[in-house]
């Protein structure tokens, strides 16, 4: 098939006939919503210039100065500062297009240094001192019932106004 | 983690979630989502471009605040290459998703994770 300009690609199909013919025989179910939650900006009451902004990442970073620990099956969520210069953060995922790109350079998946750009020239308040990584997870219940509430309660802690999440 | 941008959403925190998956994310829903169709791996601008993503970033700021509507998607003007064969390949014979070696560390991981399940740590 022969992609036009407008034509993205389909994971969720590619992904159900490329695991079946790996023999997997039960194809994912993906998560699936009719309700989309909101909360509009406006409720917060100030403006993006005074609210201080979150991260949370599937991109797996580590510090590039620091052994790699054992692979915990849990893949808990975790913290880094933000002020971490990127040139000092690596990623550890392994499931990206690595034909096609590289995880080289940070800003591509996790934009700290333009964030904290903004927050230098007042276009947002602050950046969150920490940012969270959380793991692309098989189980729903997994992200739903463990990993986004501890990102909430950090981002809690933190005084976070407003989110950017990236998907890897 | 359109999952955790719906959470973050339903406890007061409004979100823009980046992304290259189009179809997974938009079938899940989420409140506000920038789109670029490029490979995985680089939903915030191509590596090295620091214009681009500063745009892109900037799309999605404009989108946290502006927004009047769960669902929706703004498409980042930016295209990979002019060439668009990449996309055929992606999840192909040709080109398995993880190396052998990271499928080894990811089928372990899902057997300790079940154990784990098994015995009511998580």
């Amino acid at each position: 098939m022969n992609h036009g300009a407008a034509t993205y690609v389909r994971y969720i199909d590619k992904t159900r006939a490329y695991y079946q013919a790996e023999g997997y025989a039960k194809p994912y179910q993906w998560a699936h919503f009719d309700q989309i939650p909101f909360t509009p900006f406006a409720s917060l009451g100030k403006p993006l210039s005074r609210c201080r902004v979150g991260v949370v990442t599937t991109s797996e970073m580590a510090r590039r100065d620091e052994e790699a620990g054992p692979d915990d099956p849990r893949r808990l969520v975790y913290a880094l500062p933000t002020d971490i210069p990127v040139d000092q953060l690596r990623s550890r995922k392994e499931a990206y297009d690595r034909y096609a790109t590289t995880l080289d350079d940070v800003d591509s998946y996790l934009p700290l240094t333009h964030l904290h750009r903004f927050a230098a020239e007042g276009r947002i308040g602050a950046v969150a001192p920490r940012f969270q990584m959380i793991a692309s997870e098989y189980s729903h219940r997994k992200t739903l019932t463990i990993d986004a509430p501890e990102i909430l309660k950090q981002m809690r802690e933190d005084r976070v106004d407003v989110a950017v999440l990236t998907a890897v | 983690m359109s999952l955790a941008a719906r959470y973050l959403e339903e406890n007061g925190i409004p979100t823009v979630v980046f992304g290259c998956a189009r179809d997974i994310v938009e079938y899940c829903g989420v409140p506000r989502f920038i789109f670029s169709d490029f490979p995985l791996g680089n939903p915030t601008g191509r590596p090295y471009d620091l214009d681009m993503q500063r745009e892109v970033l900037s799309l999605g700021l404009d989108l946290l605040v502006n927004a009047t509507a769960p669902g929706t998607t703004v498409v980042t003007p930016y295209e990979w290459s002019a060439d668009h064969s990449w996309k055929d390949k992606v999840l192909t014979k040709e080109q398995p998703f993880l190396d052998p070696e990271a499928t080894r560390k990811w089928l372990a991981r899902k057997e300790a994770y079940r154990a784990l399940k098994a015995t009511g740590k998580i």
